[in-house]
């Protein structure tokens, strides 16, 4: 710690990615039609929240429900008539008259290439959902060539913003992927890397939306954007309360349980075994819903549920890892 | 708000360099929009932000040590690890390449050892995108870390130049007759002062008719100045053709308090207008400035400007602090109890954000990650409040029009396109340089103003509009240089770059170069441009290098596809037009066997 003089006063400052406009007030209905179909949204709804009112599914990547929207992945965009590029359906507000289409070539296409373009450059074995949509939009990563050897340690983190070797060198022919060495600097999680798609869900998660410790932001630039501590120092060096709320939102298993980490390395991780039970956490009277998952009488891991009102999906260390201490006492 | 710091600390160069940028600045309010000014004092004088730095500038401005070190890893001239303290940034880009850049880089790296190298500890150099000074090239800009930090830029640069620069000896700045070619020209709108005037000297700007603008838009109040801006219809000219008019009216009803942002920070490839106006006719954007915020109600202006500019930037220092002086800007300009100043932002390398929204959160002391809109700047901008931003030369184009009014300011140029235009003219012509004329030129005049094509002789292609344009081939050389001439031959205006290639230049590299560029300036944010300009890097390298992935026209239907989806997908227009000039060569030149077709 360093001891400087302390600044003056204490004024809130903004904070998170980008501040939100206040919501608008008086509720209203709003009539449109997607893909035919005519629906009416309260005002303030988005065009996915339409679009689920018709049962009309949308693959979402960055969309959360308790998260503040950031719109990045977008594999949600659909074609809005009159607009000139496609638009994000997970914050585009729906207004009266829009005649939205879900499923055109346009829409098909760049859905598919932004599954194409993260297929071939992260690691997406542990993440189904997007497996999922891969199938259900055909896509073929391999049509951008063999995937490039991961770099070293350190090497990705170590990238000038604006500056990268010209294709070919070192890996001729290969598509650049995030491949890297998983962090493994603590007992309770691991960090790997290789399998971020960049939601912004973790830094989102650790930010206003949910822990305020903010100890891990966006670093670099362009293809060498990453989720990072300062100076990429481990976590233990950083401001991390391993809350485990980041793990919880992760879309991709980027970031996992330790435990569950080490069992996947075993080959023992089998999650036909596992059971979960919803119980309350014991250790402080928030009341806060666990959902505890248990593969051979051991607790694997512990989650909470999102649409639970207390916790909305966001624990702290006791309720989240406390569990390694039963288990470790056993 | 709790933070935690860990155990590096500041050295005493290093806390001096925050405080002293903190020194002057209020700290009431929202302290992190002071973050990139503090970075750039440290990595001024230490020639890289270091973890006890930056624990101290996080503790002054009270942000997360995370969230300050993705901010400074964000922006090309801010070093996070340890770096020699001179460096040199040499361009390779696209107007250099045909005037040497690589004989350039060949010199520099024979004196300083491989780029991101140091032998000595002392300086290193890299290569560099476009730095704005294509009409001298081929460029270079020398930066020297220390107390006050040296820039330099170096145009046309050679080797011995850059090492003189590096040993601290004088080299004399090229006159200014090589840039603008028309300087002390009669009728000229916009180049009117540029080298009749001292830049420095408000009394030789007043002599020249400055202020009168200003006067005449306090007699006529900001209603009718806006009516006169709608009349004269006005376009923006950064880029994406907004009517000036249109935009300020909107923000007249919208909350206070609001904003005015110039955009000074030209990085699209091939572009200098607005860095040769600011250099020699600074205090015309001032008043443009002035008049802009009297009409729109907005009591501040922020001057974004490029990184890259530092002698726009000492003559805009200058020009403000003049103006302070003498109550052109302040609590009561020209005494009629107007409110109105200006502070002067710099990027720190970072294309992206001259993206408007970019921008605003480069200001606020955030990565420069485009927003999604809408919410538009108009409603939702600077701090969450409304927010006018126009570019330099769309600023500036507000001096005629209240001197001589909207009506006669839309008589020249054609109907859609009104008034002067300034044009970036480079790469194989006789006479590169910044060129006044009327909207409406042709493309082969404007050539032929500029002495006509250079290198051999032989004009192979055009680019317009920039590395976000598109190529055009000798049959186009007819079409008018307008909003609506360009669009009907494919093309765009852009920021008026216009820059030919002789028919020796190897077009494909020239491609690869303007993918390279898109790779590196994305953001990051969304997956189709972070991703998808690295694959068309890839593309375009199998393409160039004869071992297509199967085969060609597979290649080329396959970069097709990632075009479409980048431009529909994309947040912002960084993505959205990364693939339009390469398209646009693919379709009008045999570049890759058997891949053109009709146009
Ligand atoms: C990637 C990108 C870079 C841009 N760079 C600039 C720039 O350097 N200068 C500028 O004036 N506008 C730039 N623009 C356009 C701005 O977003 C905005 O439209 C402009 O500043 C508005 O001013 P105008 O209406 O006076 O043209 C850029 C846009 C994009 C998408
Ligand atoms: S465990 Fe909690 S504090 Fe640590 S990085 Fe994740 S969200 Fe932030
Ligand atoms: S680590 Fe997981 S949650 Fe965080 S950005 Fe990557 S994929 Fe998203
Ligand atoms: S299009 Fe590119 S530059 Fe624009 S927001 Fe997306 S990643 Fe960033
Ligand atoms: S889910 Fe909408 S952009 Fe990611
Ligand atoms: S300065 Fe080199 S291309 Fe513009």
């Amino acid at each position: 710690m360093i001891s400087q003089d302390a600044p003056d006063a204490k004024i809130p400052v903004p904070r998170g990615p980008v501040p939100m406009p206040p919501p608008p007030r008086p509720r209203r209905t709003v009539e449109l039609t997607i893909d035919g179909q005519s629906v009416a949204v309260p005002e303030g709804a988005t065009l996915l929240d339409a679009a689920r009112q018709l049962g009309i599914e949308t693959p979402t990547l960055c969309f959360l429900e308790n998260l503040t929207p950031v719109n990045v992945c977008r594999i949600c965009v659909v074609e809005v008539e009159g607009s000139r590029t496609l638009v994000p359906a997970c914050s585009r507000k729906a207004e009266p008259g829009m005649k939205v289409s879900t499923d055109s070539e346009r829409v098909r296409l760049s859905r598919k290439l932004v599954l194409e373009l993260l297929g071939s450059s992260v690691d997406l074995s542990t993440a189904p959902q997007i497996q999922d949509y891969m199938e259900r939009y055909d896509a073929k990563p391999e049509r951008f060539g063999p995937p490039a050897p991961p770099a070293r340690a350190g090497e990705r983190d170590a990238a000038r913003p604006g500056h990268h070797h010209p294709p070919g060198v070192p890996h001729d022919g290969c598509a650049a992927t995030v491949g890297q060495p998983v962090k493994v600097d603590n007992e309770l999680y691991v960090r790997d890397y290789s399998k971020c798609i960049v939601c912004y869900k973790c830094v989102e998660a650790c930010g206003t939306d949910a822990q305020n410790t903010f100890a891990i932001a966006l670093a670099g630039r362009g293809f060498d954007a990453r989720i990072s501590t300062e100076y990429d120092v481990p976590l233990p060096d950083s401001a991390c309360v391993y809350c485990g709320n980041c793990i919880g939102v992760c879309p991709t298993g980027a970031l996992m349980f330790k435990s569950e980490f080490d069992m996947r390395q075993a080959g023992t991780w089998d999650e036909s075994q596992q059971t979960a039970t919803d119980t309350i956490c014991p250790y402080c009277g928030v009341g806060c819903t666990l959902t505890v998952h248990v593969q051979e009488e051991k607790i694997v891991k512990v989650t909470s549920p999102l649409d639970n009102d207390v916790t909305r999906g966001h624990l702290c260390i006791k309720g989240r890892f406390g569990w390694e201490w039963v288990n470790r006492r056993e | 708000m709790d933070l935690h710091f860990n155990q590096h600390a500041p050295d005493a160069e290093e806390i001096a360099a925050v405080d002293g940028c903190l020194a002057s600045v209020p700290l009431d309010g929202d302290r992190r929009q002071h973050l990139l000014p503090v970075l750039h004092a440290i990595q001024g004088r230490k020639g890289w932000v270091s973890p006890g730095a930056l624990n101290h500038a996080c503790l002054r401005l009270d942000v997360p040590p995370a969230e300050a070190f993705g901010v400074a890893d964000f922006y090309a001239l801010f070093q996070t690890r340890p770096h020699p303290p001179l460096t040199v940034h040499v361009c390779d880009d696209i107007a250099c390449r045909t005037r040497g850049a690589e004989a350039l880089c060949a010199e520099v790296e024979a004196a300083l050892g491989p780029q991101g190298e140091s032998r000595d500890g002392v300086a290193t150099w890299h290569r560099s995108p476009c730095l704005g000074l294509c009409e001298r090239a081929p460029a270079a800009l020398v930066i020297a870390a220390g107390h006050p930090p040296r820039e330099r830029d170096l145009a046309p640069a050679t080797g011995a130049h850059v090492l003189s620069v590096l040993a601290g000896a004088p080299v004399p700045h090229p006159p200014l007759s090589v840039s603008v070619p028309q300087a002390g020209q009669p009728g000229l709108k916009l180049l009117a002062r540029v080298g009749r005037i001292d830049p420095a000297s408000l009394d030789d700007y007043r002599a020249a008719g400055g202020f009168l603008a200003l006067r005449r838009a306090f007699e006529m109040g900001p209603g009718a100045v806006i009516k006169e801006v709608v009349e004269s219809r006005l376009v923006g000219r950064g880029g994406a053709a907004f009517p000036t008019g249109v935009k300020w009216q909107g923000a007249r009803s919208a909350t206070l308090p609001r904003y005015l942002i110039c955009n000074a920070d030209e990085s699209e490839p091939g572009t200098f207008k607005d860095r040769v106006l600011m250099e020699n006719d600074p205090f015309s954007l001032i008043e443009a400035m002035t008049i802009a915020g009297f009409a729109t109600g907005c009591e501040k202006g922020y001057l974004y400007l490029r990184g890259e500019y530092p002698l726009a930037l000492s003559r805009l220092e200058n020009a403000i602090a003049r103006c302070r002086e003498r109550g052109f800007l302040g609590d009561d300009v020209l005494g009629d109890g107007v409110r109105f100043d200006i502070e002067l932002r710099r990027g720190a390398g970072a294309y992206i954000c001259g993206e408007e929204t970019a921008l605003m959160n480069s200001i606020e002391g955030r990565r420069g990650e485009p927003r999604n809109k809408p919410p538009f700047p108009t409603e939702f901008g600077l701090f969450g409040q409304p927010t006018v931003i126009n570019n330099v030369e769309t600023l500036v184009n507000v001096i005629p029009i209240m001197i001589e009014g909207g009506k006669a300011f839309a008589a020249l140029g054609t109907e859609r396109s009104t008034g002067p235009k300034l044009f970036c003219v480079s790469g194989h012509v006789q006479r590169p340089g910044v060129y006044e004329a009327p909207f409406g030129i042709t493309l082969g005049e404007l050539l032929d103003l500029a002495g006509g094509i250079g290198g051999n002789g032989r004009l192979q292609a055009v680019l317009l509009g920039g590395a976000a344009g598109a190529f055009v081939t000798h049959d186009q050389l007819g079409a008018p240089l307008t909003f609506e001439g360009t669009r009907a031959i494919g093309a765009t205006l852009g920021s008026a770059v216009v820059m030919p290639f002789d028919d020796t230049v190897d077009l494909r590299q020239i491609l690869r170069r303007i993918a390279q560029f898109f790779r590196d300036e994305s953001c990051g944010q969304c997956v189709p441009c972070r991703v998808g300009t690295v694959r068309q890097e890839e593309l375009l390298h199998r393409l160039a290098t004869d071992r297509p992935l199967g085969s060609v026209g597979e290649e080329v239907a396959l970069l097709k596809e990632l075009g479409q989806a980048m431009r529909d997908a994309s947040i912002c227009g960084l993505g959205q037009t990364a693939s339009s000039a390469i398209e646009s060569a693919l379709a009008r030149f045999p570049i890759f066997q058997g891949t053109q077709e009709t146009r």
